[in-house]
């Protein structure tokens, strides 16, 4: 029988017509920085996919910085963003950062703290995950002065809830601090409005493989007028942010994934969350006692994150595993060891519960027979799950 | 069956799994986390280890996860180690990890997870007979790991398979490289795992402290030095005293006192032992009684076998030894086999000299 992939916020497969762009242009010879014709025609498919993206998200298409993905584009932002602003203002070492960012951005955050004296000030969630604007206005107050950025994700990867982006952009610029959001689990997902004006985050993560393009590609949208210090040095490509030789290969199927995923945002999304709602109905019917984390409307549309209170994840994930199901314990982590989730500890959930959590994500690619086979695996895996958890709490 | 195997990242245990494929078997590969945060370096579990556990995994075709049984080993393992050595004995971890973890924690998760077994690369054999599982030393003797496993009870061996156990570690090695394991040639893990550098006596100094006293002749009672822990010294123990020896005769440490941190040094003589009472008994099958038996007791990872006669009152096992035992520390245990079957174990709590 086929698997069920149910791990799409993990990455999810290509879009056929992604796939096709990025294969033509693999045929193709040329560095985008050469002057010859060869380089010529290069450049044109990499500034081209660099126009439609920014095209399709409604910035101008010299904010499009390309980038290996995710997380660079988060180090970019993170890093970038405190050396420029903390050279001109030797003072201004503040970061503000949610407590449940993904680790491309927690781990650039703490790194700063711990060798380039950054001071940070971790805002913390409420029991659904959302930040508190009230908090993090206070903050504001207090010391924007000295606040070289703030970041907050546009949509948790784990429990899939969904911030208040444009307060929080307003809150920051009103306070002069640029704001960056992590937006890989969003972009495709939610409708992520028009990414300029006051209500608009100056700098946006965004990466392809999780929304039908090929691995290995990401971008920051930033405007030029935001000071970014480079990560990388050399040959002065992307406006002198980003050196290194571009890929325009992967620049061109990237370009088709982001126009596919905006111009269908509202359509795949309707759709996810029919399958979302399903699967979280049919647990409630049938597993008594598991806990739906995250914001129940806020939410992305994609995301099932369930906790299985006497469980453990990994033997859930194995379980389900051997079922032919593919989900997630959360994040995945340094040599397979399911650490409990940062995001659940920093929503009040206790440390056994957070380890007891599963992540059920929904694609292009899912459909309603998912749903059903994962409603007939779970009850007997989470039946075994809670044997094995029981011997072990001995 | 549905065998889940500790995969170690080695190359027994991974001839171990190879094994447990070709008999059939639906294999599941886990590797156990065991260190409280994933090293680099050597010892058994480090962050290469787990990544050739996974290779192997990807070659066989089997399903492989890392399981986290930190806080056990730790709790089980690691604090039982020291609370030993804090009290002057000297314990065996890898005993206490296949007793706590491997067929304890791991065996009871696989269980009610519906595996029917774990396998290891140990070299032990099982062998049913009536219905009874017998635990028997391995034909390699020079690899032979029954006395590690001599702690595990009828129902832990029922549900162990050990499928190296009737071969010689060369011809593993061998397997493994037909079989284009890249693990084949790589070498054996000797260290505690949990002290990948190989100083004990550091790493317990570093967890208990520093607690000072006096190395002692144990003939005259003459103070002959001072040291930063009784820990650092095991019964037996001849190089590292700290203490010069007058007549130039060699002296070993014949008593370790923890109330007093007393260290006592003497001639060889002194560590002879005839009669051990041990402890935490445990027993592969039927227990022995009050009516001493014939023995073989082995002491020691790849001590010598030694003929013994023994008998169990419900609390202590005593051990008569029909030859001394030389520097034998409390802490240590004693296996007991009736040729190479083994019959049970317990820990060594009381030596002594003959009356």
């Amino acid at each position: 029988m086929e698997r069920v992939y149910a791990d799409h916020a993990a990455t999810t497969p290509m879009l056929p017509a992604a796939r096709e762009a990025w294969l033509t242009q693999s045929a193709a010879v040329g560095n985008p920085s050469s002057l010859h014709a060869s380089g010529r025609a290069t450049r044109r498919v990499l500034e081209e996919s660099r126009e439609r993206i920014a095209g399709a998200l409604g910035v101008r298409p010299s904010a499009v910085i390309f980038t290996s993905g995710g997380t660079e584009s988060d180090n970019l932002a993170v890093k970038g963003l405190f050396w420029s602003r903390s050279e001109t203002r030797a003072e201004r070492v503040g970061v503000l950062a949610s407590a449940i960012e993904h680790h491309a951005v927690l781990d650039p955050v703490q790194w700063l703290a711990d060798h380039e004296q950054a001071k940070v000030r971790w805002l913390s969630v409420d029991e659904i995950g959302r930040i508190h604007l009230d908090s993090l206005a206070e903050v504001l107050q207090e010391d924007a002065a000295n606040t070289a950025l703030c970041t907050v994700m546009w949509a948790n990867n784990e429990v899939g809830t969904v911030q208040p982006v444009a307060a929080i952009a307003q809150l920051c610029h009103a306070a002069g601090v640029p704001f960056h959001t992590d937006a890989v689990q969003a972009l495709g997902q939610v409708d992520l409005g028009p990414l300029t004006g006051p209500a608009a985050p100056d700098a946006v993560t965004i990466t392809s493989h999780k929304i039908g393009g090929p691995f290995g590609i990401g971008a920051l949208l930033a405007d030029p007028a935001l000071a970014l210090s480079p990560l990388l040095h050399g040959g002065g490509q992307e406006r002198d942010v980003r050196s290194g030789t571009f890929d325009a290969a992967a620049a061109a199927g990237f370009a088709v994934a982001v126009e596919h995923a905006v111009a269908h945002q509202k359509q795949h999304a309707t759709e996810l969350v029919g399958l979302r709602d399903a699967l979280i109905a049919g647990i409630g019917e049938r597993i008594p006692g598991a806990v739906i984390n995250g914001d129940l409307s806020d939410r992305l549309p994609g995301n099932v994150h369930v906790s299985f209170p006497g469980c453990e994840g990994d033997a859930l994930l194995m379980l389900l595993d051997a079922a032919g199901i593919d989900c997630s314990t959360g994040s995945a982590c340094t040599a397979g060891v399911p650490e409990p989730s940062h995001v659940l500890l920093a929503m009040g959930v206790g440390e056994q519960d957070a380890r007891s959590s599963l992540r059920l994500s929904f694609g292009r690619t899912s459909g309603m027979d998912d749903v059903t086979r994962i409603l007939q695996a779970l009850p007997s895996a989470v039946e075994r799950a809670q044997r094995a958890g029981s011997v072990r709490g001995r | 069956m549905r065998v889940l195997v500790a995969m170690s990242g080695g190359v027994d245990s991974s001839v171990a799994a190879a094994r447990m494929v070709d008999a059939g078997h639906d294999v599941t590969g886990v590797h156990l986390a065991l260190a409280p945060k994933q090293s680099t370096g050597r010892g058994c579990c480090t962050l290469d280890d787990a990544r050739d556990a996974r290779r192997v995994a990807d070659i066989l075709g089997i399903p492989y996860y890392v399981w986290d049984f930190s806080t056990e080993f730790t709790e089980r393992v690691v604090a039982d180690f020291l609370s030993e050595y804090a009290d002057g004995r000297t314990p065996n971890p890898c005993l206490r990890c296949n007793e706590h973890i491997k067929f304890a924690a791991l065996l009871e998760k696989a269980l009610a997870l519906d595996f029917d077994a774990v396998a290891t690369g140990h070299y032990a054999r099982i062998e049913m007979q009536d219905g009874q599982a017998r635990l028997l030393r391995a034909v390699d003797e020079t690899k032979d790991q029954s006395y590690v496993l001599g702690v595990l009870t009828q129902r832990q061996l029922r549900h162990a398979l050990f499928p190296l156990g009737a071969d010689r570690k060369e011809a593993i090695r061998d397997e493994a490289e037909r079989r284009g394991l890249m693990v084949a040639r790589k070498p054996d893990s000797h260290d505690i795992c949990f002290i990948p550098d190989g100083d004990t006596a550091r790493f317990v100094t570093d967890r208990i402290g520093v607690r000072r006293g006096s190395v002692v002749d144990a003939v005259t009672g003459q103070v002959l030095g001072e040291h930063a822990g009784a820990h650092a010294f095991t019964i037996g123990q001849r190089r590292g005293l700290g203490v010069p020896s007058p007549d130039g005769a060699p002296r070993y440490v014949v008593d370790i006192d923890v109330e007093t941190q007393r260290v006592r040094v003497g001639p060889p003589e002194m560590l002879d032992v005839h009669v051990i009472k041990a402890n935490r008994a445990t027993w592969t099958g039927t227990p022995l009684g009050a009516q001493p038996r014939d023995v073989i007791a082995q002491m020691r990872a790849h001590g010598e076998p030694i003929a013994a006669q023994a008998s169990f009152d419900g609390v202590t096992v005593d051990v008569h030894l029909r030859t001394p035992i030389r520097g034998l520390a409390a802490g240590q245990q004693v296996v007991l086999y009736d040729g190479d079957q083994v019959v049970g174990s317990a820990t060594v709590d009381i030596t002594e000299r003959a009356a």
